[in-house]
């Protein structure tokens, strides 16, 4: 079975269509890229994954370990292991990054029948992740996210991911407003996460990233679409030509069935 | 002057009358003295020969109620309700008979103990919050004794107002009346007029009380009835934390609430008060019911670098009107406030803070923090004055307003009157409704609505908690939690 299979997905938002048929299957220890331009839905796919209830779903399914994911509530699905990088991080003043990410683990690991971790055992605990994308110890008791740099939300979010060890992550443009040092950092947190047991999908504009993560399966979202589907060479490939190459293929295609 | 004359023969006569009870045995006999509904100047004699007060205070009683005749119910608030009939309102009645109460705690709203339930209180405690019949010895009782033992022996006084009248009635003449006037607004003179009972401090020069006061007579603080008066004074360079009410939701059949609260605080001496309130807050649904807390609460820094700081977690009756404010009378004195207000249902809340700024280089904090929810209005009412005479003085202001749901309401008066040019005034408010967004991002993270609320609402209001003492402080976390539950999602 399958972890994720989306099925002809449709998603709108008030009139608007953003997803016009989305077929995806993600199996578990597999690393998916999904590269495309801006407007094409990228995000939209990400935050309908995770739940989010201002999108309107009108046709197709998301199957996520066999079961139908649209159902479940997106703390549920958090707790079942579905992990959303978000591209903008959200502030939440006077509450501590540890304290947060203390609540939400505990959630989880009652989900899960653990027993949920004391102080003591999580702050052991959190500092062991922390080295992984080497975060400033400062970060952890400053409010979650408050006055933190965009580099900082961004290794936050991949911190997050590390603590709350996900089944399937997707990382929604964790890369943009990285400089170098930074994106390499993320990078090598989500390699050390790389296992046959979790997924990945990485959203992202560039093929920056996928020099460092590299991927097994590289899509491209155009309009709502994936149009193209292919090898790690495939990210190589758009960076070349750019996105109007397949703009054009698919123009000449719907022309074709025109 | 013959009516003075008569005057006197009345009160000699009631004297005489009390007295007479109390051969008879006054204990049982007290027990059903309640007086009839209505206020005239019979009342105020009655109230004030049954607790045997000396002449003078009779008097400023008297001129309290004569100046209330004269006033008019403020209209200014933020605030809406039907007009009081103070002719309907019984203005003495001997402390509560057990026979009141229920009888048992199954004899309790079964919501209420569900709430003492969660609040953690212990078992003889809630008997006591719901009003049931308990024995006559109990715990606290001995732990009280202790506690005033280990107080006396550093010279700290801490008793009942009316005891302080007969034992201390030197002080309570000095200092009564000189922060909030007995005329000061329409509430504070009817308070000034009927006042029943409170709590009287007094810390010596140098002293430091050795523990916070009132945490461990909570239970006590019960029956002071609806006209609460308490004055808390402490001498040069002496420290006192003082803690009021109690996270459980209280049993009060009487609607109308007007505490009067004085602190003065002399050179380099600190005065910390801190409130939890959570009175009925009325029918959740329709509103009815619930307690209208018309309060005045005043503390004056007087002499050099006295320092007073209020502390409120607001959470219960139908409607506040409150503003603890400081006047900063002392060269370099500081005046605080920190607030937490949360008006749910159909909950409304006029509050905030005055400073007045009189001696120089005085510095006054204000952080609010307002919380609406269900159909609640909430309004943060505040007044920073800098006198002429205040050179170097400073004022920071920080109001947040935070709006859970659409059919609440928030609102901000800020007043600033400067008239000295070398102040520097701060100034800073912000009103969010809490996001989406938050809250998609806890779900996110696996935590679902109900505590990422209490986790948002919990860190809006940290500012305000951390100025609270530990205990106080976990409780009110816990209340506020309690009290927003079902507010989102």
């Amino acid at each position: 079975m399958s972890l994720l299979e989306i099925k002809n997905l449709h998603v709108g938002v008030k009139d608007a269509k953003i997803l016009k048929g989305v077929d995806l299957t993600v199996n578990r220890g597999e690393v998916h890229a999904i590269m495309g331009p801006n407007g094409s839905g990228k995000s939209t796919l990400a935050l309908v994954l995770a739940g989010r209830d201002t999108y309107e779903i009108t046709e197709g399914e998301i199957l996520y370990k066999g079961e139908d994911l649209l159902e479940v509530a997106p703390e549920e699905r958090a707790r079942e292991g579905l992990f959303l990088a978000f591209q903008y991080p959200v502030e939440i003043p006077g509450v501590s990054n540890v304290y947060f990410l203390k609540a939400a683990l505990n959630a989880i690991r009652k989900h899960r029948g653990q027993e949920e971790l004391d102080a003591m055992d999580f702050l052991t605990y959190v500092r062991e992740k922390m080295a992984l994308v080497k975060m400033d110890e400062t970060l952890l008791n400053r409010p979650v996210n408050e006055g933190f740099s965009g580099g900082e939300k961004k290794r936050n979010e991949i911190f997050h991911m590390a603590v709350l060890d996900p089944v399937l992550a997707v990382l929604d443009e964790t890369d943009s407003g990285l400089d170098i040092d930074a994106l390499k950092i993320v990078a090598d947190g989500v390699n050390s996460l790389r296992s046959e047991e979790r997924a990945f999908i990485i959203i992202t504009h560039y093929q920056r990233l996928l020099n460092y993560i590299v991927p097994d399966v590289v899509h491209v979202l155009l309009d709502g679409k994936i149009v193209r589907t292919g090898g790690k060479e495939l990210a190589l490939e758009l960076e070349e030509k750019g996105y109007s190459w397949l703009e054009g293929e698919v123009h000449e295609e719907a022309v074709a069935h025109a | 002057m013959p009516e003075t004359a008569t005057l006197v023969t009345d009160t000699e006569l009631l004297e005489q009358h009390v007295a007479q009870e109390y051969k008879a045995g006054f204990v049982t006999d007290i027990e059903q003295d309640t007086l009839p509904p209505g206020l005239d100047e019979d009342t105020v004699r009655f109230i004030s020969a049954k607790k045997a007060e000396p002449e003078w205070l009779l008097e400023w009683r008297l001129k309290a109620y004569r100046d209330w005749l004269e006033m008019k119910e403020p209209t200014w608030a933020n605030i809406k309700y039907d007009p009081i009939d103070y002719q309907s309102i019984s203005y003495y009645s001997a402390p509560k008979s057990a026979s009141d109460g229920p009888q048992s705690l199954d004899e309790v709203d079964p919501e209420i103990l569900a709430t003492y339930e969660k609040l953690g209180i212990p078992l003889q405690e809630q008997k006591f919050l719901a009003g049931v019949a308990v024995d006559a010895v109990f715990d606290s009782v001995s732990v009280a004794t202790t506690y005033k033992d280990k107080l006396a022996e550093v010279g700290v006084i801490f008793c009942p107002m009316s005891e302080a009248v007969q034992e201390h009635p030197e002080l309570v003449k000095k200092y009564l009346g000189t922060v909030v006037p007995r005329n000061d607004n329409f509430f504070a003179a009817l308070n000034s007029a009927v006042f029943s009972d409170g709590s009287f401090v007094y810390i010596p020069e140098g002293v430091r009380c050795p523990m916070e006061l009132s945490t461990y007579f909570r239970m006590n603080a019960l029956n002071t009835g609806q006209f609460e008066r308490t004055l808390i004074i402490a001498e040069k360079g002496s420290y006192v934390s003082y803690l009021e009410g109690c996270t459980a939701p209280m049993r009060d059949q009487k609607q109308l609430h007007a505490a009067v609260v004085e602190l003065y605080a002399h050179e380099t001496a600190t005065i910390k008060y801190s409130t939890v309130q959570n009175w009925y807050p009325g029918d959740v649904e329709t509103g009815k019911g619930g307690i209208y807390n018309f309060v005045t609460k005043r503390g004056i820094a007087a002499g050099r670098a006295a320092k007073i700081s209020w502390t409120q977690v607001e959470t219960g009756s139908a409607i506040t009107w409150k503003y603890p404010s400081v006047i900063l009378k002392g060269d370099d004195s500081v005046g605080e406030f920190y607030s937490v207000a949360v008006s749910k249902g159909w909950q409304q809340a006029d509050t905030g803070t005055k400073m007045i700024h009189v001696g120089k280089n005085t510095t006054s904090t204000i952080i609010s923090k307002g919380i609406s929810a269900g159909n609640g209005q909430n309004t943060y009412r505040g007044g920073v004055k800098i006198l002429k005479s205040a050179d170097g003085a400073r004022n920071f202001s920080q109001c947040d307003s935070m709006l859970l749901g659409d059919k609440c309401g928030a609102h901000t008066f800020p007043y600033i009157d400067v008239q000295n040019p070398t102040a520097q005034m701060e100034h800073e408010a912000s009103t969010s409704k809490i996001g989406e967004d938050q809250l998609f991002y806890c779900n996110s993270r696996g935590i679902d609505a109900e505590d990422a609320v209490s986790l948002i609402v919990n860190g809006f209001c940290k500012e305000v908690f951390k100025e609270l003492p530990m205990e106080f402080a976990v409780e009110a976390r816990k209340l506020l939690e309690i009290s927003l539950e079902g507010s989102v999602g």
